[in-house]
């Protein structure tokens, strides 16, 4: 397939992404890259400086609201898609109105917790919606570690081990591994469904 | 019974046993955890009932912080 081929046909397509983060602000800029159509991006949190070291904003963005600062960033690249922001805190009751449009859905939380409620949230009111999970992606090195596999609907890229921790932070080199990989099933996903 | 554990098989003992009592034999003491039975969600409120039989396909996700 041609590139012109893949973003005529990723035009039509809706993905969520759940968290501006690491994870979420690097696989949405990726996704915006190739096509996508149309992405409803999702956090509450502000840009900070300890952001810089792996998320997708930039040193004057540092006080913005996230999902703003996403979506200037991804229309500085791509403004032939359509980015929809949600400056909310994530709960059981939105996810499943906010993502109800996606075709996919991507997890990009920090905390493990907020992981729980989403895949739950997402068996229970879509069981059918593909959800691409990143789970493990602490520290550096360790490229081999990192896996992809399916079960069901759920996607989950990731070393599934590597916990954050104050010696194991969380760097743009494998977060970066991690969201793209994110992106990359994602893809897949949208194109295969075709 | 024999199941299928992370697409892995595995054998047990015991005909029959709960989400609850597989975590414990398996030793998973992670808190977050996704568990499914044959493609469907459990409930944490339903570890301590729900039942695994032989020829079940179960799901263990263990949750960890990190994105």
């Amino acid at each position: 397939m041609t590139f012109k081929e893949i973003k005529y046909l990723l035009k039509n397509n809706v993905v969520g992404i759940a968290g501006c983060g690491g994870l979420g602000s690097n696989c949405a800029v990726a996704l915006a890259r190739v096509g996508v159509g149309r992405l409803i991006i999702v956090d509450f949190d502000l840009v900070s400086e300890d952001n810089l070291n792996r998320q997708y904003y930039f040193h004057d963005q540092v006080g913005e609201k996230k999902v703003f600062a996403l979506r200037d960033n991804i229309y500085r690249i791509n403004q032939d898609i359509v980015v929809e922001t949600y400056d909310v805190m994530l709960d059981a009751e939105n996810s499943s109105t906010i993502f109800k449009p996606c075709d996919v859905l991507v997890e990009a939380f920090d905390h493990a917790a907020q992981k729980e409620m989403l895949i739950e949230t997402a068996l229970d009111h879509f069981p059918e919606k593909p959800l691409v999970v990143g789970l493990g992606m602490a520290g550096w090195g360790r490229s081999d570690l990192i896996h992809y596999r399916r079960s069901d609907n759920l996607y989950i890229c990731g070393d599934e081990v590597s916990e954050i921790s104050d010696d194991m932070p969380p760097l743009a080199p494998r977060v970066g591994m991690v969201a793209n990989m994110q992106a990359n099933v994602v893809m897949e996903i949208l194109l295969n469904d075709e | 019974m024999r199941i299928s554990l992370n697409n892995r098989s595995e054998t047990f003992t015991e005909n029959q046993l709960t989400v609850s009592e597989l975590l414990k034999i398996k030793n998973f003491t992670f808190k977050m955890l996704i568990i499914k039975i044959n493609g469907k969600l459990i409930k944490k409120a339903d570890f301590d009932t729900a039942e695994i039989v032989e020829g079940d396909d179960v799901q263990v996700l263990h949750l960890i912080s990190g994105g």
